[in-house]
């Protein structure tokens, strides 16, 4: 195994009475593409500020590459950041503000040139060294403030929601470049957003964090198909979320019927909620139905249509269908039992993956055999 | 219909600025070109630039105006950085600019006072065993009242521009490796420089003009531009002399106006 990057260990931060972060524990690997992903104020930002030195923390360690980092200031950490609002310096040119930190280490002139083409190359301004900040767009702006940054050639990158400020379009693009530019340096990005989908689609491994804590780590697939808990179901993704009652492994109770589904090792007769993802249920007729609802309304979504549905115990069902659905139509679903995912309450990650430990051989061969 | 009648509003504003700006200014420059009998004449001006004694006493003008605005900024500048690092800083802020708020002549009076022969100051002086010095009526006294009454009016501008500054500048200079003193220089001295030109403005051009302090504090060593147009004015009454060096100080004031504007003004940042 490879000596981690970056760890926190049992990271506190306080201000006053308030606690911003409880007890946080981290490990970044080198060359990984890390997201912090949580809503606003759930403490992402201050992890950001305290692995750049802007922050200390109240209680814990901050290890680089084994080092403890607490009192090292911010200026001498071999972590760059690329900020929110890029946070370029209005009064310097393009290439002076990417030259800014190598003119600060006194590097000979013909190489901070070099290096400062070399990154305006990497973010595909090259011509661009001599505009004012002013007179670049958003998405311009926001290449300059990566490339100011991975010029220092920083072991890790962390990115405080840089696309935030973009429209859609170019955020998806900015979302391959980043990605790809990643993969090119070889580094590790700790990027920080509340957007979702992003997390998904760029990262190596997401962290989610409410209140302060970091509720689940793991792949993106993992933590898609595989929540937690309640919040993490909700805030990736669409989800349908059912309050059910375990009967045994691999047996759940919910909407009025026994289902088969893929999860074991929790009590029989407990308490538990239920996720299926929209994009996983189909529609049927009745008969052949696993569940009946009635469809309330429909919005369509380009590649698919958006239903809204009631079962007769006065569930919400979302569904996705790229057939539509009739108002007021009563039809049939159906899922398979990998498409249930069942959560118990109040169950932390370690517990979890424990479990999951358990029983993960044994869920291969109940899939097979369906 | 609103449109058309928002006009009305400025009507208060306008008539001031007619009455007791344009038509002054007007008047100021048409008198400029009378001699003491009321004749027509270009030899106000001829007479100013011919003169040593005029030409001297705008140069000590500028010279003096120039000292104190330097004093003023060197004072100012750390303690605007200072206060505003400050957890109540719109109180302190609050408390320097208080001062403002008293009458010049009260306080030229104060320091009167203070720095008379059986003042604070001398008994301070005689206290540590120097002995009563002359302060008042020295040049350095001027200097320092002046500065004194100046100071408030240099650390506003330039504390909002600390205020206006993006602490992300300040963390995005760290990141890149730069120690305390380098981001101050390179980042946050640069980008308030609009607030130190704004207090230059504040404090220079009004300096400039400054002549009752000269009598009371200088003792009338320093004759500034202000005290002659005072003299001409009300002692000798030749208003034609007074007004051209009037006319002189507000091209004074214009040209530091321009010097300390924004060099190259900035576009709307595209999005």
């Amino acid at each position: 195994m490879t000596q981690p990057i970056i760890e926190l260990k049992h990271v506190t931060k306080r201000y006053g009475t308030n606690t911003i972060l409880k007890n946080v524990d981290l490990t970044l690997e080198p060359g990984t593409f890390y997201t912090l992903l949580g809503p606003s104020g759930c403490g992402k930002t201050t992890i950001l500020r305290i692995i750049a030195g802007f922050s200390d923390a109240t209680e814990g360690d901050v290890l680089f590459a084994g080092k403890r980092l607490n009192k090292v200031p911010a200026n001498q950490r071999n972590i760059n950041t690329v900020f929110q609002e890029y946070a370029l310096f209005p009064h310097m040119t393009v290439a002076e503000n990417v030259a800014f930190g190598l003119t600060l280490k006194k590097m000979p002139k013909a190489e901070i040139a070099e290096r400062v083409a070399k990154a305006l190359k990497l973010v595909q301004l090259a011509d661009y060294g001599d505009r004012d900040i002013s007179a670049l767009s958003g998405g311009q702006q926001q290449r300059i403030a990566i490339a100011r940054a991975i010029v220092m050639q920083p072991k890790v990158l962390l990115l405080d929601e840089p696309l935030s400020a973009l429209d859609a379009k170019l955020r998806r693009e900015m979302q391959y470049e980043l990605r790809d530019l990643q993969q090119r340096l070889g580094i590790t990005f700790l990027f920080v957003t509340h957007d979702q989908e992003e997390a998904l689609a760029m990262s190596d491994e997401i962290f989610v964090m409410n209140q302060g804590e970091v509720l689940q780590s793991g792949t993106p697939e993992d933590i898609y198909d595989e929540p937690i808990n309640h919040f993490v179901a909700d805030f990736i993704g669409e989800s349908n979320i059912l309050q059910g009652k375990m009967l045994g492994d691999f047996q759940v109770a919910f909407g009025g019927h026994e289902f088969e589904c893929s999860d074991a090792g929790i009590p029989a007769g407990e308490p538990v909620e239920i996720v299926i993802r929209p994009e996983d249920l189909n529609l049927t007729t009745p008969e052949e139905a696993k569940l009946t609802v009635t469809i309330d309304t429909q919005l369509f979504r380009g590649n698919y249509y958006e239903i809204a549905a009631t079962d007769n115990l006065g569930n919400d069902w979302q569904i996705h269908s790229v057939n539509p659905a009739e108002d007021g139509e009563n039809v049939g679903i159906t899922f398979r039992p990998q498409d249930l995912h069942v959560m118990r309450f109040g169950e932390k990650e370690a517990e979890f993956d424990a479990r999951l430990e358990t029983y993960e051989e044994t869920e291969d061969e109940t899939i097979d055999e369906t | 219909m609103t449109k058309r009648r928002t006009w009305l509003y400025f009507i208060p504003y306008g008539l001031w600025l007619a009455l007791f700006v344009i038509a002054p200014v007007a008047l100021i420059i048409y008198q400029s070109f009378f001699d003491l009998g009321h004749h027509f004449t270009l030899g106000n001006y001829s007479a100013y630039f011919q003169s040593a004694t005029y030409l001297k006493m705008t140069l000590n003008s500028v010279w003096y105006a120039f000292l104190i605005t330097l004093f003023t900024g060197l004072i100012s500048y750390p303690t605007a950085y200072f206060l505003h690092g400050l957890k109540h800083r719109q109180l302190w802020l609050l408390l320097v600019i208080l001062p403002t708020w008293i009458n010049i002549l009260l306080k030229a009076y104060a320091f009167i006072g203070i720095f008379s022969q059986a003042g604070l100051a001398n008994q301070f002086l005689s206290f540590i065993g120097i002995g009563p010095q002359q302060i008042l009526f020295t040049n350095a006294s001027f200097i320092f009242v002046a500065t004194y009454i100046q100071i408030p009016f240099m650390i506003l501008p330039i504390f909002n521009a600390l205020d206006d500054l993006n602490p992300a500048f300040i963390n995005a200079s760290q990141d890149l490796g730069a120690s305390g003193w380098q981001t101050f220089s390179k980042v946050v001295f640069p980008l308030t420089l609009p607030g130190v030109k704004a207090g230059v403005q504040a404090v220079f051009i009004p300096s400039l003009s400054l002549f009752m302090l000269t009598r009371l504090i200088g003792g009338n060593k320093v004759i500034t531009l202000g005290t002659a147009i005072e003299e001409h004015f009300l002692t000798t009454m030749n208003w034609g002399m007074g007004s051209t060096i009037g006319v002189v100080l507000i091209i004074a004031m214009v040209v530091v106006m321009l010097l300390t504007g924004d060099q190259k003004p900035k576009g709307g940042t595209p999005r």
